[in-house]
């Protein structure tokens, strides 16, 4: 690998833009194959195609072409988890997640709650999770993770999240509390498939009962939704 | 905090800037049962620190072998690690899998 080919991987990774690093394993020879750029030197359509195909699997692999063996490295911009609630059991979740390889938003517009000392290397908005989620992608590499059991803060971002395409949608709180939620959820207009959409209470039943073994069931269960849809 | 798979790649140039020659494998296929995926990877330094896996331990020590020779001749190597007898000492894979893994320098 050529010094510059390190370099342009770095940034395009810390820009969070999707791309492929194609390795020629008889030589060693690399490109670079960006969605968003057509007509690379040395690049042909049929290994154009190959890459694209690789990063919309989110799946390294090795490839043929012409008898030549060629390495497609997908670089794919990290899953997202969105948590609401900056609460004592987020920061077991944020360690958690940050480990997996995600990366991590907290939304909590409560200042003593959102805090770097709490929440280090985690991405924190204190705002509303109504005016956060504006700025924030809601794609099918997200999961929204509800944990303030606050309707006023859990409510909205949870309306949001139905009616995006995330992967995953948890929400903390007792089946009470969720059959509250989910009778609030329908007056306001969501229909019972979307409130299947919601993993409530959050996390795969596992007697979990405190917070870094509550993050374990939540980490366990969002992992595989995530691995389920890509199979 | 830990990254992932980043930072095999975040610490090769870390290494570089202190000037130092960095190896990087990359596991590139795998056949059966192999405890890393492909695109997984491992840098290794001139001073036989390593950072990042291309197995679950079974094969490193191999692996940074190859990467001194590589260090030498700045040709790129293919290697295949295939199952092995628990009973023998060779180096590969218990688990039943099949690993190809591509070790290259960073010039």
């Amino acid at each position: 690998m050529k010094r510059d080919t390190l370099d342009r991987v770095l940034a395009d990774r810390e820009a969070q833009r999707p791309f492929v690093l194609a390795t020629r394993l008889d030589t060693g020879d690399q490109w670079l194959i960006r969605p968003d750029e057509n007509g690379v030197d040395g690049v042909s359509a049929q290994l154009r195609e190959a890459a694209l195909q690789a990063l919309a699997a989110d799946r390294s692999a090795t490839v043929t072409i012409d008898e030549v063996d060629r390495f497609l490295q997908v670089f794919n911009p990290p899953v997202q988890i969105i948590l609401v609630g900056a609460v004592h059991i987020a920061q077991p979740l944020c360690h958690m997640a940050l480990a997996a390889g995600y990366r991590v938003t907290l939304v909590d517009p409560r200042e003593a709650f959102a805090t770097e000392e709490r929440f280090p290397g985690v991405h924190l908005m204190r705002a509303w999770p109504a005016e956060a989620f504006r700025n924030l992608r809601l794609d099918r590499r997200t999961a929204v993770v509800t944990l303030s059991h606050d309707p006023k803060f859990d409510d909205p971002a949870l309306e949001l999240a139905l009616r995006s395409p995330v992967f995953y949608i948890g929400a903390l709180g007792s089946r009470r509390t969720h059959a509250k939620r989910c009778a609030r959820l329908e007056e306001a207009g969501f229909a019972q498939s979307d409130l299947n959409r919601i993993h409530g209470p959050v996390g795969l039943d596992i007697g979990a009962r405190t917070p870094g073994e509550i993050a374990v069931s939540v980490m366990a269960e969002l992992v595989g939704c995530l691995r389920a849809a890509h199979a | 905090m830990i990254r992932d798979q980043d930072d095999a790649l975040a610490q090769a140039k870390v290494w570089l800037e202190d000037g130092r020659s960095v190896v990087l494998a990359t596991v590139v296929q795998t056949w059966g049962s192999a405890p890393r995926q492909p695109g997984s990877q491992m840098c290794m330094d001139d001073q036989g620190r390593f950072v990042g896996s291309v197995s679950g331990g079974c094969v490193e020590g191999a692996v940074i072998d190859e990467a001194r020779q590589v260090m030498e001749s700045g040709e790129p190597r293919l290697l295949t690690y295939g199952v092995t007898d628990e009973m023998a000492w060779e180096v590969g894979l218990a688990c039943g899998g099949e690993v190809r893994i591509f070790v290259e320098l960073v010039t």
